[in-house]
């Protein structure tokens, strides 16, 4: 405690640098991940071949990766954009797939209603298979932010700035209480994380919440309540 | 004589190495009528009616709506010249009621304040509690839903109305609810409606004319309701219209001329005591209950079907079959008891319009 409270300036400085290179690498995923399986809707062979490359690309191990991404990328051991390239392919192979499965979710009955409402194909891409895609996205987003959060303090082991480091510098030194912090911090980070995208995901798609309450019966008297709440107010 | 609305020109749909879907369909579409098209499946009723709004492309010949060729405009901005109810009434989960009524009018451009107002006006059109507007799809009923569904094919107030089997998902109670308020809403909007269903009950009951199509997407008979059920086509038509046609007819022939008799009555404390005939049990409002049954020392027995007036034959002649007395039970317009009809007096009113048709004019 007394070790953390000394340094928790540079503890609070590694989980700023341990956020961050975990949520770009997440952003860019999704931001790849979502036009790519749009393109793989309705397209066999190109859908076949994601998911295969998807699958292979997740099997790579992590440290492999963040070797050998420098000479490719002609980039430094220690440039932090190896690390967020690096997760941003870890991040697409899982994005891509549920962003697959979450346009598959999506009603073809709705689809074809939107087209006969004169619906262009960009409108109900952007208004109707995004917004229905959301919970099925989120569910992969929460395991991208466990799984990107605990992939970076790998990248400790290059020297590149994280909570990671705390683990390094503690086996170093034999220092376990560092280790300890190291630890408590990832898991406060990932557990924030969560908490953030279950909220964004609740501001976002309120109608679920709509769906999971019991229809007309019971709607139909809270209506009756409502309705008599606002006779009182009126009263 | 109505004036074409729609009009299809040697239409032909085929699929790749296929029977054609629709097979050189020629027809004209009457202007402010509903036109039902009717057939088994596979028949290409509904190819025939998403070629109108060119969700499918036809394989040759052409469809013009209001005299214009609809392969002439982009087909997002054709489709949102007509309203499109399907079974499913297809209505956005994401979606409030409100918003899911006001989508083609957002399509088009018009604010977003304004296309809630007309879609809180439509809601009331349909026959819908204000309150329902905010909430989503999934807290409707099935058949709140497919109202939900007509009003968002009303909303941009299109002259056509294209319907694809809308009620065929819904429980038969429901069914016949929302066929009357079609045709409530069609008297008092004059649209250009074609509807889709393979129920020739259905298709009698809404179409102010009728295409029965047969299988290879042919069109076996385009007539009115009643023509296609006095006198079928063909042997297709026949036998798709079904044996009791000959009854369904009634429903065409109004009943104005039916006698009514008095009937004997007794109130409701009266009738657990013995009869030594059918009476009628009536409240203190002299509203039907059922009858007093003569065997067993009476009970009350639940009563047929009710005749009111403005009532068809058919519907005469039902309240006389269905009655356990025998004696069909007439009611007024507010309920209460108007006489009891015969069924052999309803038997001969029939035939006595046969043979009026048959007399040359």
């Amino acid at each position: 405690m007394e070790w953390f409270l000394a340094n928790s300036g540079t503890v609070f400085g590694l989980a700023g640098q341990h956020f961050v290179l975990a949520v770009v690498p997440m952003v860019l995923g999704l931001v790849i991940s979502v036009p790519l399986a749009q393109l793989a809707r309705g397209r066999r062979a190109l859908r076949t071949a994601v998911t295969t490359a998807s699958s292979l690309l997740y099997t790579i191990p992590s440290l492999a990766l963040f070797i050998i991404l420098p000479p490719v990328l002609g980039t430094r051991i220690l440039d932090p954009v190896n690390v967020v390239v690096a997760l941003t392919i870890y991040a697409v192979a899982l994005l891509v797939r549920a962003a697959m499965d979450a346009f598959d979710s999506v009603d073809e009955e709705l689809l074809l209603a939107a087209t006969a409402m004169g619906f262009t194909a960009s409108a109900r891409f952007l208004r109707i298979d995004i917004p229905l895609s959301l919970p099925v996205l989120f569910a992969g987003l929460r395991v991208v932010s466990v799984s990107n959060i605990s992939l970076v303090s790998v990248a400790a082991l290059l020297g590149v700035g994280n909570l990671g480091v705390l683990f390094t510098d503690g086996l170093q030194r034999t220092f376990i209480t560092e280790v300890v912090v190291g630890i408590l911090g990832i898991l406060v980070l990932a557990l924030l994380m969560d908490a953030l995208l279950v909220l964004l995901e609740r501001v976002l798609t309120p109608w679920t919440r709509a769906a999971a309450m019991p229809a007309a019966g019971s709607a139909a008297l809270m209506a009756a309540m409502s309705e008599t709440r606002i006779h009182e107010g009126a009263g | 004589m109505a004036e074409a609305m729609i009009e299809f020109q040697s239409v032909t749909k085929q699929y790749q190495g296929g029977q054609p879907a629709v097979d050189n369909l020629s027809m004209s579409i009457d202007q402010g009528a509903i036109t039902v098209f009717v057939g088994p499946s596979g028949c290409g009723k509904t190819t025939s009616l998403r070629m109108i709004n060119r969700m499918v492309e036809p394989t040759s010949g052409t469809i013009t709506v209001a005299g214009k060729d609809v392969s002439a405009e982009p087909a997002a901005q054709l489709r949102r010249s007509m309203g499109y109810v399907m079974q499913s009434a297809g209505l956005m989960p994401h979606r409030t009621v409100l918003d899911n009524i006001a989508t083609v009018p957002r399509l088009n451009g018009v604010p977003k304040t304004e296309a809630r107002r007309r879609a809180a006006e439509l809601l009331d059109v349909v026959g819908l509690a204000s309150g329902l507007g905010r909430r989503y799809p999934s807290q409707l009923s099935g058949g709140q839903q497919q109202r939900v569904g007509v009003a968002r094919a009303l909303a941009a107030d299109p002259p056509v109305l294209l319907m694809d089997e809308p009620f065929s998902a819904v429980d038969p109670v429901v069914r016949d609810e929302l066929q009357q308020e079609l045709l409530r809403l069609q008297r008092e909007l004059d649209k250009t409606i074609v509807f889709v269903t393979h129920d020739i009950d259905e298709a009698t009951v809404l179409g102010d004319k009728v295409a029965v199509f047969a299988v290879g997407g042919r069109l076996a008979q385009y007539a009115a309701p009643e023509e296609i059920l006095r006198a079928p086509a063909n042997d297709f038509v026949a036998s798709f219209v079904g044996r009791d046609r000959g009854f369904r007819r009634l429903s065409f022939n109004a009943a104005d001329s039916v006698r009514l008799h008095p009937a004997k009555t007794v109130d409701a404390a009266a009738a657990a005591g013995s009869n030594s005939e059918w009476a009628l049990v009536l409240d203190d409002d002299s509203r039907p209950l059922g009858w007093a049954s003569p065997r067993d020392g009476g009970g009350l027995v639940p009563g047929g079907s009710l005749f009111r007036p403005g009532d068809s034959l058919r519907r005469a002649l039902d309240a006389a079959l269905s009655s356990p007395s025998g004696l069909g039970v007439a009611v007024d317009g507010d309920g209460r008891l108007a006489g009891v009809l015969k069924a052999e007096e309803i038997l001969v009113l029939i035939e006595e319009g046969r043979r009026r048709r048959e007399e040359p004019d």
